[in-house]
């Protein structure tokens, strides 16, 4: 895992035609530690704001870095989804439900106790600890190469054969969840 | 070809588009200003150069020279942050359009769903802008902004599901090859794949007229009662790159329109097809968009949900059950 060059053949879809060039094993791997950063800047903008917008917007920044990284795996459709899905539905969603609920100006009044942080920083350390510990730990197989892999007729095959289960019962998930919010607004609204 | 030389392609592309969004913004804000005029009897501007030529030069010099001012009670950050937020990933969507045979930035397998990816990221800009503002106005505006695009993106995606069916591609360059030949090949007169085919067409339109806020859907700028909606605070270049990013959206809506529907760069009767093509078709389009704004008024925000709900998307679904039918069959 450690030596593993960076594959090439992920940013054929991005930039270059033809891969395999000296420049662009730099250019990649640039490219993926940029996407690794902007994915954690992110995600502390989105922990650490004090005002809850500022954390969507970093939440934003977040799935843009992930999305990235999808590029950079070879699945471009994966990673637009992501764009449309989580940053075009998802964090407009969010803020809609912020804007509602918070009045404007209003800051979070962040009162953690010492015991509380530490906690935090040791379940967060622990945490960090075991994934690389088990990431490191992992025999990985060379992924197979498979630059159709992203493309829309294998998703949409594998989506209704070999996911179909997984598929049917997310969309019973989002049902129930469309339902339980009309439930409750409706609750809401009686009295 | 190595990787400079494409990098550099890319870059010049980028820059040719950036130059070209904001010449054209100046300029539809001329088409606009005199079809606005000769609509209701006017003559539009007139005094600065011919046919008031250079009053986009002015206004553009105009809105350069004022002050940056960000109100005192605003989120800074996000303030700055809207502008951009509409305007990067306009210029995002420009990158996969193929334009002709040969000017395309970057031909995506996934063209078609990178255009609606980048185009959905628009209403964040302006919903954090008019948030980060802090002005009544704005935030009605933003929460206007959210349920009409909301509501309009679902018709908008069923119709583009059906057409990625109707075409088996999601390659906005096939997407036209399909379409080669006279006006009759192309997808708004495949009457063979559903003879809805208009009437998806139409329903794309409304909702393209929607999500660019435009009227009779301008919900986000009703300047009648919101002043100037989620723009109200901004000043200058502020307001400036706001409006290039509303006119980058309706060219790019335009363009798709005309990519999906009316044949790309074909010409209508099979005879030298190309980039012309492809710009008469979308400025005759945004043509009419502006002709719509000036001739109706605009809808209540109740009827504007209604038409979706109750209208769009039924409608867009039987299209969509309708083709995936006739394509089993046939």
């Amino acid at each position: 895992m450690t030596t593993q060059t960076f594959p090439v053949e992920a940013l054929a879809g991005l930039l270059l035609t033809p891969p395999g060039f000296t420049a662009s094993q730099a250019l990649t791997g640039l490219l993926f530690l940029g996407f690794v950063a902007i994915t954690l800047a992110g995600a502390v903008v989105a922990t650490g704001a004090r005002m809850l917008v500022r954390s969507v917007a970093g939440l934003a920044l977040c799935f843009l870095g992930v999305a990235g990284l999808y590029y950079y795996l070879a699945s471009p459709f994966v990673a637009l989804m992501q764009i449309l899905i989580y940053i075009g539905a998802v964090c407009v969603t969010i803020i809609f439900a912020v804007m509602l609920a918070e009045t404007a100006g209003q800051e979070r009044e962040v009162k953690r106790k010492p015991v509380m942080t530490f906690l935090g920083v040791a379940g967060s350390a622990a945490m960090t600890a075991a994934l690389a510990w088990v990431a490191l730990g992992t025999k990985w197989s060379g992924a197979p190469a498979a630059p159709e892999a992203g493309s829309l007729e294998k998703v949409g095959q594998s989506l209704l054969t070999t996911y179909s289960m997984s598929f049917e019962l997310i969309s019973v998930v989002l049902l129930v969840a469309i339902v339980g919010s009309l439930v409750l607004a409706r609750a809401g609204r009686d009295k | 070809m190595t990787i400079d030389s494409e990098l550099l392609r890319l870059l010049l592309y980028v820059v040719g588009f950036i130059a070209f969004i904001a010449t054209n913004a100046a300029y539809l804000v001329w088409l606009e200003r005199k079809e606005a005029g000769h609509i209701q009897c006017r003559i539009g501007p007139k005094e600065v150069g011919p046919f008031g030529l250079l009053q986009p030069v002015a206004d553009g010099l105009k809105l350069m020279t004022k002050q940056l001012i960000i109100p005192k009670g605003a989120d800074s950050f996000l303030f700055r942050l809207g502008p951009v937020l509409v305007m990067t990933p306009a210029v995002m969507c420009f990158v996969t359009i193929p334009y002709s045979d040969t000017i395309v930035a970057r031909n995506l397998d996934v063209g078609l769903l990178a255009i609606f990816a980048f185009a959905s990221v628009n209403v964040l800009g302006l919903l954090l802008g008019a948030w980060g503002s802090r002005n009544k106005y704005a935030v009605i505006s933003a929460a206007r902004v959210v349920s009409q695009n909301v509501a309009y993106e679902i018709p908008m995606l069923i119709v583009i599901v059906t057409m990625v069916m109707v075409t088996g591609t999601m390659n906005l360059h096939e997407v036209v090859t399909s379409q080669n030949g006279g006006f009759w090949h192309w997808n708004i007169f495949r009457f063979s794949a559903s003879p809805l085919m208009p009437v998806a067409f139409l329903i794309y339109f409304v909702c393209m007229l929607a999500e660019t806020n435009r009227a009779p859907f301008d919900m986000a700028e009703a300047e009648s009662e919101l002043v100037a909606g989620a723009f109200t605070e901004y000043p200058g270049m502020g307001f400036g790159v706001f409006f290039m990013g509303e006119y980058a959206n309706i060219v790019v809506g335009t363009s798709m329109a005309t990519i999906l529907f009316l044949g790309g760069w074909n010409c209508p009767f099979g005879l030298w097809p190309g980039l012309h093509w492809f710009l008469i078709k979308m400025y005759a389009l945004i043509f009419t968009v502006i002709w719509i704004r000036w001739t109706f008024p605009r809808t209540t925000f109740y009827s504007l949900l209604n038409l979706s709900w109750k209208v769009l998307i039924p409608v867009a679904f039987a299209n969509l059950i309708l083709t995936s039918a006739l394509l089993k069959v046939l």
